[in-house]
């Protein structure tokens, strides 16, 4: 079985403050990893790691095969990461959103509306501007650009907040369907049993350590 | 459509299109907002008419009308930029394109675009507004020079301007802090369209050949500027 993650006794710092001491974990394709711990603990820096977006100190890390000592933004292009910001245009509609972002990373043959539809943005609410959307339409809209990207790594953070019971539940199925298509999913959320629902696996991180 | 981890896709960089699908994007956002239309050209209008009462002598007025045309340009050229960035900034669609490894290279090139065509636009109104107002005439060597200045000098502003937004995007200040590191940039552009504008109108008893020397100059700023920004934007905005 590939694997997708690799960090071994990685640390991280930020402002000066360890936020991964020396954190080692695998992630293997076609899981859904939940990442728990409390406030402070590292997830979020443990995800934007992944991402390479977070310089490494010490340790060695890869992602999707690529060795981020040496190559912090080569998996980038293959890697979607969904944090508090959705990263999207407000005066553009959900379907300009999505078709945008499929053909800036390379995905111009994606089906736009096929993306939203797997997210509950159909009809009249996918042609609506972004910037007047509720907070879960938006995060629904930002889930189908990932899902559009066709990202072979999915790191989301705290990807449930904001989002009513239906789209709750139809992420968890975007999710299983992410990972029966080859994907894998990495997220942090502290809603443990509705995570417990769709994960494959818990991983516990504290004090930037694999607990 | 094809599921996630369908195989691995080249790399993002070499795909041709994304420059002007950044381009499109702006340039529907900037329809859906009309802050050109609504904001803009009213506001380098006013700049126009405040320099004619202010000026208030005809043949100053027909003296200075390039510079004038030019000055407004650059004080909108700011408001554009803001916008630019703007739309980027607001759900951090910027860091996302980061993220994404897309390369911004062709992003830096895709809002360039946009922002030339919006300048371009701008131009196309005040230019009249300048003949109105100031009473300046254009011949037909005239406007073929005015029309090649203004194409040069709106990729120069919109090369220096993307590039310094992309600078102080996100930062504290930045309304205050754009004017401060673009004009000081955008003078040779001030200065060179100035000139060639003037031929252009024959302010001065100018001649019009003597304004292709400007417009080379403007050329040799834009294609300089637009060659580094493309290559600099990605890792000043990385870091």
């Amino acid at each position: 079985m590939l694997r997708v993650v690799d960090f071994r006794d990685v640390v991280a710092t930020l402002d000066g403050w360890p936020a991964l001491a020396g954190l080692t974990c695998t992630v293997e394709r076609g899981e859904i990893v939940h990442v728990v711990g409390p406030n402070g603990a590292g997830k979020s820096t443990f995800l934007r790691a992944c991402a390479g977006l977070v310089p490494l100190r010490a340790g060695a890390a890869s992602v999707l095969g690529v060795d981020l000592a040496r190559d912090r933004a080569g998996a980038r292009a293959r890697v979607g990461l969904l944090a508090h910001a959705n990263g999207l245009y407000l005066d553009l509609t959900a379907r300009e959103n999505v078709a945008f972002w499929a053909r800036a990373t390379g995905a111009a043959d994606a089906d736009a509306g096929a993306a939203l539809a797997a997210m509950g943005v159909e009809g009249a609410l996918a042609d609506r501007r972004v910037g007047r959307m509720s907070a879960g339409e938006r995060r629904r809209t930002a889930l189908a650009v990932l899902l559009a990207r066709r990202a072979e790594l999915w790191l989301l953070d705290e990807p449930h907040a904001g989002l009513d019971a239906a789209a709750r539940d139809a992420l968890d199925a975007t999710l299983r369907r992410a990972r029966d298509a080859g994907a894998t999913v990495v997220f942090a959320s502290h809603e443990s049993e509705r995570a417990s629902a769709v994960a494959t696996r818990t991983l516990r991180i504290a004090g930037g350590a694999a607990a | 459509m094809k599921g996630p981890g369908g195989g691995a896709a080249p790399p993002v960089g070499r795909r041709a299109g994304i420059a002007a699908a950044v381009a499109a994007r702006d340039l529907r956002a900037e329809a859906r907002g009309r802050v050109v239309t609504n904001q803009i050209v009213p506001f380098a209008g006013l700049v126009m008419v405040t320099f004619a009462f202010a000026l208030d002598r005809e043949d100053v007025l027909q003296r200075a009308a390039g510079g004038l045309v030019w000055l407004a340009a650059t004080f909108s050229l700011f408001v554009l930029v803001q916008r630019a960035f703007a739309i980027e900034s607001a759900d951090r669609a910027l860091d996302a394109l980061r993220v994404a490894g897309v390369d911004l290279g062709r992003v830096y090139l895709g809002k360039s675009l946009a922002l030339m065509v919006q300048l371009f636009a701008l131009q196309c109104v005040l230019v009249p507004v300048a003949i109105v107002l100031y009473r300046v005439r254009v011949d037909a060597p005239g406007a073929v020079l005015l029309v090649t200045t203004t194409i040069c000098a709106t990729a120069g502003l919109a090369f220096v301007g993307t590039l310094y937004g992309g600078l102080t995007v996100g930062g504290a200040g930045r309304e205050t802090l754009l004017p401060l590191l673009v004009l000081p940039v955008v003078a040779p552009v001030l200065i060179a369209a100035t000139r060639a504008t003037e031929s252009a109108f024959r302010s001065g008893g100018a001649a019009v050949s003597e304004g292709w020397a400007w417009v080379g100059l403007l050329a040799v700023f834009a294609a300089a500027f637009g060659i580094a920004g493309t290559l600099a934007f990605g890792p000043l905005v990385d870091e």
